[in-house]
């Protein structure tokens, strides 16, 4: 039986347009993008030129600090454009897709008879290392370092979520556990599952039941809780999804970064899941899919952690959803102060969520809703956030740069997503996910 | 819609650069009065926020505290009428006496704190907070009645810039602006403050009703400190028909207020609770000697006790932060604040003394339990 840990502190968001549990494929894009921003935390070097013909799982771009850590091509074909931003930036790496798709043979493998360095240098090979993400500091993971452990959350409860257990899975079993088994040679694995998952049995991992609400499905406030991670120590992430791409790789001996997302949200007529590969142009994967009526802001991600896209940019490789809510920005609401605005969400009973039936699906838009203060009101970071860290305190001696502090009170052990909920209800608007994001990039340069 | 069109207009003007820029923060603050911003949220970071948002919060604390303020009007008349022998069964003519009296008060709180927080937002080029509307409300409500609107304009003006703006402004403040303000005159004008001939009206809206010069009304925390016999029953204390600064006479009143700012989750429980708490502890522990037809449990509901527990030590910005540290940060202002009624001879009120002390040390209690945290932290890696 799998050790169960209960939270108490959380905030489920009730979102209207939850994704309908079918699964229907997208037309193919024309041309599938991979986007380095995709990776946080390294420097694209790219090893293709335009024009170059490339199969699925050859690189297009490696990382400058380690050259032998690859970003491959989602499909085969012509490489088309190397996108570049401002100061050279590559913005993204283009890949106009063949009619027959090619892959690179990396050979099939029993990962059962893998030692760890096999499979690190098998997954570095095919470009799947670059999946991992490190804590500290929420970045790609440094394929010099041991990792003290491998943590992968089996489920999502951010609002508009993909469900992985009972939509993205299915089929992949197979591929997912042998993904499990060949990771668990590389370093222990912990596994967080929900409440009665069939995931409780997965071999070559130990699975903990994560009881409780919203963040409690973030790898890092699991981590907090089984095994929190010290100054000096490095623990690694792989999301589920890219768990069965691991398993594909030995299983098929190809890259195959084809993934199941929701395509979700108010503004999507259609709220469903696709079948997608990774690279693939936004609008292809929305098309004809989304409201006309207003102005509607799509995310690559959910809501709460996502970034916000457009029908041209290209899915990155980490998202597990594709979002869409009302923009907001022409709603003139007045007297927002004192008037009962029944239709808006809050925890706070100043308005009458509370009233309202937990089952009642709420149609949030991209409004900030108040104007930018310091911290004013205390406790309310502290109630949605399952972790033994003092959230304010943290967030303030990041705002001080204070590297000592910000060590001191657990800055190792967070990621901008594990303040998202606490964003979401702040009434100072406080960008907790940016000031995060710059503490943690703060601390990397400083240890460097 | 119309008023978005002027508003909309009228922009121009008020943004950098424009005929009255100088006015931009005062522009800004309207408009958001009126509407709600329409700024979304950034590429990264949370795409949606939840709806409440500090100004809606900072009106719920000034609607929880109309009962008292209300009420506090009425007796205003009350006691006026008392003292010049009138009828004291009229109570709209009491109340709009009350109203007319307290008006002014309210006026000048707003014009000079408001006038002085839109000059520093525009000055430091920033959206005007809306913090003051709570201190400009429970400014009047903590001064006695007789308080000349000149003093009140002084205080309030040293306590915006002293207590509030040198320390950056809504948010950063060490000390409650409002008990600054208080203190301030406490101090600096002792005879308008206490004593016992400041708490009936005297000023000019006597000359309707006949001057009331000279009359004296005590306090009951007046009596006692003065060793005399209490003349008010508990039940005048609760239901606050007694002489007081304006807002803290009537127990009912404020537990209205305790119970809009709680159930709103505006206002920390843990800190009302533990301040009674640790009042009720203190008072049952050092009973005033001689006083005989006083309850111990008396103490928690005459002068600015309840008051100061329900709105004055749940300030979020001056209250301990962490959530442990909130009991024992209220439990000392309760224990401390009748420890200075009982023991020190010459403060009969120790309410706003124990919170502005407390304020000093939230940091400190504070401190003590993110400390744990780090060390446990420490602890667990170097293991």
């Amino acid at each position: 039986m799998a050790n169960v840990i209960k939270l108490r502190k959380g905030l489920n968001i009730n979102l209207k347009g939850k994704a309908a549990a079918q699964v229907s494929a997208v037309q193919p894009s024309k041309v599938y993008g991979l986007v380095p921003d995709g990776f946080y935390g390294m420097k694209p070097k790219v090893v293709v030129k335009e024009g170059d013909e490339v199969k699925a799982g050859d690189a297009l771009f490696v990382n400058k600090l380690h050259p032998e850590m690859k970003f491959v091509s989602p499909v085969a074909g012509k490489v088309t454009l190397v996108e570049r931003g401002d100061r050279r930036k590559v913005l993204s790496v283009q890949v106009e897709a063949a009619a027959n798709q090619e892959y690179v043979d990396f050979g099939k493998k029993d990962a059962n008879s893998l030692t760890g360095d096999q499979v690190k240098t098998a997954l570095l090979e095919s470009g799947l290392f670059a999946f991992f993400i490190q804590r500290p500091y929420a970045v790609v993971a440094n394929p010099d370092d041991t990792p003290k452990g491998i943590y992968i959350s089996a489920f999502s409860d951010m609002p508009l979520a993909a469900d992985f257990e009972s939509v993205v899975l299915k089929g992949q079993e197979a591929n997912f556990q042998t993904g499990i088994t060949a990771l668990s040679k590389i370093a222990k694995v912990s596994l967080g599952v929900k409440p009665g998952s069939k995931l409780e049995n997965t071999k070559d991992a130990v699975v903990t039941i994560f009881d409780g609400k919203c963040p409690a499905g973030n790898v890092g406030v699991q981590i907090n809780h089984v095994a929190p991670i010290n100054k000096g120590e490095v623990a690694w992430t792989i999301g589920a999804e890219e768990v069965i791409f691991i398993g594909r790789l030995f299983n098929e001996g190809k890259v195959n970064l084809t993934r199941t997302i929701a395509v979700a949200g108010s503004e999507i007529k259609n709220p469903e899941y696709k079948t997608v590969i990774v690279g693939a142009k936004v609008a292809d994967i929305v098309a004809n899919n989304v409201a006309t009526d207003k102005k509607v802001r799509l995310i690559d991600g959910n809501p709460l952690t996502g970034m916000k896209t457009c029908a041209d940019a290209f899915l990155l490789a980490h998202s597990t959803e594709i979002t869409a809510i009302p923009e907001g920005d022409e709603a003139d609401e007045l007297f927002g102060w004192i008037s009962p605005r029944l239709n808006e969400y809050s925890v706070s009973r100043s308005y009458f969520t509370w009233l309202q039936p937990s089952s009642k699906e709420y149609v949030l838009d991209a409004r900030v809703k108040g104007g930018h203060r310091h911290m004013i009101f205390s406790g309310e970071y502290d109630s949605v956030f399952p972790m033994d860290i003092y959230p304010e305190q943290l967030v303030k001696a990041i705002i001080a740069g204070d590297i000592d502090r910000m060590e001191a009170l657990g800055i190792y052990e967070v990621a901008p997503e594990d303040f998202a909920v606490a964003e979401f209800v702040d009434s100072s608007k406080v960008e907790l996910q940016r000031i995060v994001r710059e503490g943690l990039d703060m601390l990397r340069k400083e240890n460097e | 819609m119309g008023l978005k069109k002027i508003l909309d207009n009228m922009k121009p003007a008020f943004s950098e650069g424009g005929k009255l820029s100088a006015f931009g923060s005062l522009f800004d603050a309207a408009e958001t009065f009126f509407f709600v911003p329409n700024e979304t949220a950034k590429v990264r970071g949370a795409q949606i926020h939840d709806a409440i948002d500090s100004k809606r919060s900072i009106f719920f604390v000034v609607i929880a505290l109309i009962p008292a303020l209300l009420f506090g009007m009425y007796n205003i008349g009350l006691q006026h009428n008392i003292a010049i022998g009138a009828c004291t069964e009229d109570i709209c003519g009491c109340f709009l006496y009350g109203l007319a009296a307290m008006l002014p008060k309210i006026v000048v709180s707003y014009a000079v704190g408001l006038g002085i927080e839109v000059a520093i937002a525009q000055y430091k080029k920033e959206e005007v907070h809306e913090g003051f509307f709570v201190t400009g409300i429970l400014i009047p409500m903590i001064v006695p009645v007789n308080c000349p609107l000149w003093i009140l304009a002084v205080a309030t003006a040293f306590a915006v810039i002293f207590a509030k703006e040198v320390f950056g402004g809504t948010g950063m403040n060490i000390f409650n602006p409002a008990l600054v303000t208080r203190a301030f005159l406490f101090f600096a004008y002792p005879a308008m403050m206490s004593g016992d001939k400041v708490w009936v009206n005297e000023n000019y809206i006597d000359c309707i009703n006949g001057t009331v010069d000279g009359y004296s009304a005590a306090t009951p925390l007046g009596q006692l400190g003065a060793g005399e016999p209490v003349t008010y029953s508990a039940m005048d204390t609760i239901i606050g028909t007694i002489p007081g600064s304006i807002g803290e006479t009537s127990v009912i009143a404020i537990a209205i207020g305790a119970i809009i700012l709680i159930w709103a989750g505006i206002a920390s429980w843990k800190i009302i609770v533990s301040t009674f708490v640790g009042g009720a502890l203190m008072a049952y522990v050092l009973p005033y000697s001689g006083a005989e037809n006083f309850e111990w449990w008396e103490q928690l509901t005459v002068g600015g006790f309840a008051f100061g527990a329900v709105f004055m030590a749940t300030d979020p910005v001056t209250a301990a932060r962490t959530e442990c540290g909130k009991y024992i940060y209220g439990f000392l202002i309760g224990a401390m604040a009748i420890i200075i009624r009982v023991l020190n001879p010459g403060f009969p009120e120790g309410m706003m003394l124990a919170i502005l002390l407390m304020n000093v040390f939230a940091p400190l209690i504070d401190y003590c339990f993110v400390q744990s945290n780090i060390n446990k932290r420490a602890k667990r890696a170097a293991k």
